[in-house]
């Protein structure tokens, strides 16, 4: 029985039916058939996972088709079921299924329903080719089909040219890291002859070593991970991304698609424990990633923005952990994430609902007591996020700051300082965004208040149960789970004595956070304004964003721009190509025009040149007949 | 000079005739005449070379030549004719239309 393959397949057939006959069929079809295949493929997963439970943890493997064969090796699209994979694909349909119920609600208004079902299961399928995928190859074809689906969603309402605009940032942004992981296969397929990640991690690990610098494949790879997974210097589409339905935000652009890039590295940890350089860059960019991302969430007023701030802080922090080589970790925190950010951003879209659209946080306040469930829920989440204990952000968080200050592969004190700072950061906005939201006196208009009303019942729901999973998610420790496919890394022996202390420290950073955010933000706006006055240039830097969109815009748009316009518009186009076409067909012309005055009209004339031509060629043929 | 030379002499002789005519003659008519005195000082050109190689090919090729310069002129005076109807002309600086 062909389990992986079916669970690859369903939401494919999800968006077939969808999309063909969906505008036909009515809502409540598309809902069926929207919300029912993904939980389908889900229980699908439930039970391949007891199937993989039963084989004591034996990978299942199967080889749904044979796309091409070259030489002694086939391109198979086959579909590998370890217990990473297996947690990966339980995530992305477990969490994929409760947005398309909370969906069902979101977009109940909207006028191309089925187009939007249509795209969310296509792209389930294309992250499930990529967790699911064997090979490199079948895991490229899913990354690049959670981008176009990313790109379809982002630009959804595609009738407002900024959010068409974002859409097309996304995908472009994403397009260079994707340069990079094409190279990383190459260099891949060329030492080893093989694509398959067990058997890569396997050579790579094995005592011969592939004639092949794994820091470079690693490097390359980790290019094509920091373009999906919005790492520095790739970072600027995800924000932009918000531009899209905030269920699709939760889904692609929080718990699922954006932890490709993590999923790509923990995947290959084999390699990437031989390649101890790429690890130290990986933690750095990691590091700074959570760190600057953090800083900018401090300022942002748009509820969906500082959301996606916080959300490449923590893939940052991620991808410290498996720079620190705490694969195990890094994958317990896309765990831990995937739900409590699902459920901040499917809180917010709660909020945005009862808004009638509003983002702004700086219009909001006093909204706990008039939709209780959202601020329940999402007081939970942003409890998990900030690190409280004992929900399940504290366990994944603290395991990466132990990690980033232990282990014996690159972890260091001023890694888990500076990993600590971000953390307070995230603690402080987190709550600053929970006061402005719920807790502050209203600041809202007499009009917007009057519409103020709880979501339905498809949406709290979905939002009750994140909420519980933020709250318990954390006493399931992932990395043990994991650990037969990925070792943990060493932690010094010298410093176990340190353990219970950092946990304390975390515990007072993730509190600090909180009193912070209550002492500035409890009574309203005025406090933080003072502030804003009082350090106005570093505000403008942060709600600048560091200026790294307009410095890409002066050092590569600009430059591109002008080369396009002036060479390869002027010079090329023009000159060259229009230049050559027109001058052939001038030439031409001119010569016509020159050879049409022999026909003169006078029949002595031409007869004379007949003649003349005749003596001519006799005279030729006479001298060398 | 022998007969054969002689008779070469007078073929060059009608086909330069002939070729003037042509060259210099503005009416269409005159003009067709002169080719058929060209057409006749090459025909006598063949048959003199004939009759000095002794083969009896040549004479029976004349007689050929003579059939299609009959039907092509029996074709050319047909032609003048409609051109003279439709200008009122024979002169054929008249029908330059097809000039660069």
């Amino acid at each position: 029985m062909n389990l992986l393959t079916l669970i690859v397949l369903l939401p494919l057939a999800g968006f077939l039916l969808n999309g063909l006959a969906g505008p036909r069929l009515g809502k409540g079809f598309v809902s069926v058939v929207g919300c029912g295949l993904p939980i389908l493929a889900f229980l699908a997963t439930v039970r391949a996972f007891m199937q993989l439970n039963g084989a004591e943890g034996a990978a299942l493997v199967e080889t749904a088709y044979t796309w091409a064969v070259v030489g002694d090796f086939s391109f198979d699209i086959a579909f590998y079921f370890d217990r990473l994979s297996a947690l990966m694909t339980l995530i992305v349909t477990g969490v994929g299924s409760l947005i398309h119920i909370y969906s069902t609600g979101y977009m109940k208004d909207d006028a191309s329903y089925a187009r939007y079902f249509a795209y969310l299961n296509l792209f389930l399928f294309f992250m499930l080719l990529l967790v699911l995928g064997r090979s490199l190859l079948v895991c490229f074809v899913g990354w690049e089909g959670v981008g176009l689906a990313s790109y379809l969603l982002i630009g959804f309402w595609f009738d407002d040219p900024a959010k068409a605009q974002a859409g097309k940032k996304a995908f472009i942004t994403n397009r260079v890291g994707d340069a990079g992981f094409l190279l990383g296969m190459f260099l891949i397929y060329h030492a080893l002859g093989t694509l398959d990640f067990d058997a890569v991690n396997a050579a790579f690990t094995g005592p011969v070593a592939p004639a092949v610098s794994a820091s470079l494949v690693g490097l390359l790879l980790f290019i094509g991970a920091t373009g999906k997974s919005a790492q520095i210097p790739l970072h600027v589409w995800l924000p932009d991304a918000m531009a899209g339905p905030t269920p699709v935000s939760a889904l692609i652009h929080a718990a699922t698609m954006v932890t490709a890039g993590v999923y790509l590295v923990a995947r290959l940890n084999g390699l990437y424990l031989q390649a101890p350089e790429a690890s130290q860059v990986i933690a750095v960019v990691g590091l700074a990633t959570a760190f600057f991302a953090a800083t900018i969430a401090v300022v942002q007023t748009d509820i969906k923005k500082v959301l996606a701030y916080s959300t490449v802080s923590q893939l940052g922090l991620m991808f410290l952990a498996l720079g620190v080589g705490a694969y195990g970790v890094a994958v317990f925190h896309v765990y831990t994430h995937a739900f409590f950010k699902a459920c901040l951003f499917l809180g917010a879209g709660s909020v945005i609902h009862a808004m009638s659209g509003e983002q702004d946080i700086r219009k909001m306040g006093g909204l706990a007591r008039k939709i209780p469930v959202t601020f329940a829920t999402f007081a939970v989440a942003t409890a998990a996020i900030a690190g409280i204990p004992p929900l399940a952000g504290f366990f994944s968080k603290d395991e990466i700051l132990w990690f980033a200050f232990a282990s014996e592969t690159g972890g260091s004190p001023l890694l888990w300082a500076i990993a600590s700072f971000s953390a307070l950061l995230t603690s402080f906005y987190m709550f600053r965004l929970l006061w402005l939201t719920f807790l502050t006196p209203s600041r809202m208009d007499h009009q917007t208040e009057h519409h103020v009303h709880e979501s339905p019942f498809s949406m709290t729901s979905v939002l009750i149960v994140l909420a519980v999973l933020s709250a318990v998610g954390g006493f399931f420790h992932v990395y043990d789970f994991l650990e037969p496919v990925m070792p943990m890394p060493a932690a010094s022996e010298s410093l176990h004595h340190l353990k219970m202390p950092l946990i304390y420290v975390a515990t007072a950073v993730a509190f600090a956070g909180l009193g912070l955010a209550w002492f500035v933000y409890r009574d309203g706006l005025a406090r933080g304004d003072r502030l804003r006055q009082r350090f106005a240039g570093a505000h403008r830097l942060l709600s600048g964003k560091y200026y790294v969109d307009e410095l890409y815009e002066a050092v590569l748009g600009r430059p591109l721009h002008w080369i396009s316009d002036r060479v390869f518009l002027v010079l090329g186009d023009r000159a060259l190509i229009d230049g050559s076409l027109h001058g052939l067909a001038a030439t031409a012309q001119r010569a016509a025009g020159r050879l049409s005055r022999v026909e003169t009209g006078n029949l002595q004339t031409y007869v004379l040149l007949v003649v003349l031509g005749l003596v001519a060629s006799l005279a030729w043929m006479w001298r060398n007949g | 000079m022998d007969r054969t030379q002689l008779l070469l002499a007078l073929s060059i002789t009608l086909f330069s005739l002939g070729f003037v005519g042509v060259m210099v003659r503005r009416n269409a008519l005159v003009m067709l005449m002169c080719m058929e005195l060209m057409l006749n000082g090459v025909i006598l050109s063949l048959v003199a070379f004939a009759a000095h190689s002794a083969t009896l090919a040549g004479a029976v090729l004349v007689f050929l030549v003579f059939v299609v310069a009959a039907a092509e002129i029996a074709i050319a005076i047909p032609i003048v004719l409609l051109l003279s109807r439709q200008k009122r002309s024979l002169d054929i600086g008249a029908y330059s239309e097809l000039k660069g």
